[in-house]
């Protein structure tokens, strides 16, 4: 029997479904709390994960999960999403270069190191545009920005927020309907898709953020985008953000700890299930 | 039947599913404290206050 450890901070619906999709797949699931554990990194680092084929990281904490990765793969085992995939999709910054070098449509986006640079990057690529911490997600400090005053008085907040605020990720801001795509993607397969519509008041279509998941259908053209874009941050089990824009669709996000507890119930596609055989084709490869 | 579980932060006696497994989140209905699943066996379930979001936290 295939045995895979889960590595988790937290248990929510996902997790449960995927421990359930196990059982049901005959593989020997070994949930271990990442927040209850220690490695010794200089000797073994995989003591706690002893007997595991590999390990499905699914932290809800993006530095703790990319650094179990990095220390499960430096001791030979076999990790989903591996490390430099986590890496790349947890930092879009890492993303959007990743999907200009293989050619992946995605929104204009400009990156200063200070407030001045920031100003004049915006100057540059003009209003509306969208500031976008490059580490976090569910849209946290998503702001846009739809003047230059009150601009500088954000990317001044931001840059007394620590260094990583002080990366200024700047990105057109996208003319297109109140919804965005986000599709699912399990190795070379696109499984499922849905769109996202903001909740009333919101503009950030997050469903996090109480945006709606409607079933999108899957046309040639979304599968084969979302193809590229998983291939571009290195595959696995992946969530790729779209935008119908005026001019095509373009990619702004793969996401590498995907939730789907409001995308199987309106799909009806096991999103778990298939990640299980996923892992399960890969570890006994 | 659910088992009883007491709320660190009000005390409060909590109904736990009979199916909770370790780590998973349970909110008091006193005080909307989040709770982790740290334990559970035939004596009970034990519990503590559950980690909050922080900036890292995500897809």
């Amino acid at each position: 029997m295939v045995r895979v450890a889960l590595i988790f901070d937290r248990i929510r619906w996902e997790e449960k479904a995927l421990l359930a999709a196990a059982r049901e797949l005959n593989v020997d699931m070994i949930p271990i709390d990442a927040k209850d554990v220690f490695f010794e990194i200089t000797s073994d680092g995989n003591l706690v994960c002893k007997g595991a084929d590999g390990a499905l990281q699914r932290c809800v904490s993006y530095f703790r999960g990319l650094h179990i990765a990095a220390i499960l793969e430096t001791f030979s085992l076999r990790v989903v999403n591996p490390f430099q995939v986590s890496l790349i999709c947890g930092n879009k910054l890492l993303t959007t270069l990743a999907l200009v070098k293989a050619g992946v449509p995605t929104p204009m986006t400009f990156v200063a190191f200070s407030v001045d640079g920031a100003m004049r990057a915006l100057n540059k690529l003009g209003l509306p545009a969208v500031l976008k911490p490059i580490i976090g997600s569910w849209g946290r400090m998503v702001s846009p920005l739809t003047d230059f005053m009150s601009s500088r008085a954000l990317f001044e907040t931001m840059s007394e927020m620590g260094p990583l605020y002080k990366i200024f990720y700047i990105q057109d801001m996208i003319n297109k309907p109140q919804r965005d795509i986000r599709t699912f993607v399990i190795g070379d397969e696109v499984v499922a898709a849905i769109y996202r519509y903001a909740k009333e008041g919101e503009w950030r279509t997050n469903t996090a953020r109480g945006g709606r998941a409607v079933p999108c259908p899957l046309t040639d053209e979304l599968v084969d985008i979302s193809l590229k874009a998983a291939n571009a941050v290195g595959g696995g089990v992946l969530g790729v953000d779209i935008m119908e824009s005026e001019n095509g669709l373009l990619v702004h996000e793969v996401n590498s700890t995907i939730e789907f507890k409001n995308t199987v119930p309106v799909t009806g596609v096991d999103i778990p299930g298939l990640i299980i055989r996923y892992v399960k084709d890969l570890v006994r490869r | 039947m659910g088992r009883q579980v007491s709320c660190p932060e009000c005390y409060a006696q909590i109904e736990v599913a009979d199916d909770v497994i370790v780590g998973e989140i349970i909110e008091c209905p006193d005080c909307g404290v989040e709770l982790e699943v740290v334990e559970v066996n035939d004596e009970g379930v034990k519990v503590r206050v559950a980690e909050v979001e922080e900036e890292d936290w995500g897809e």
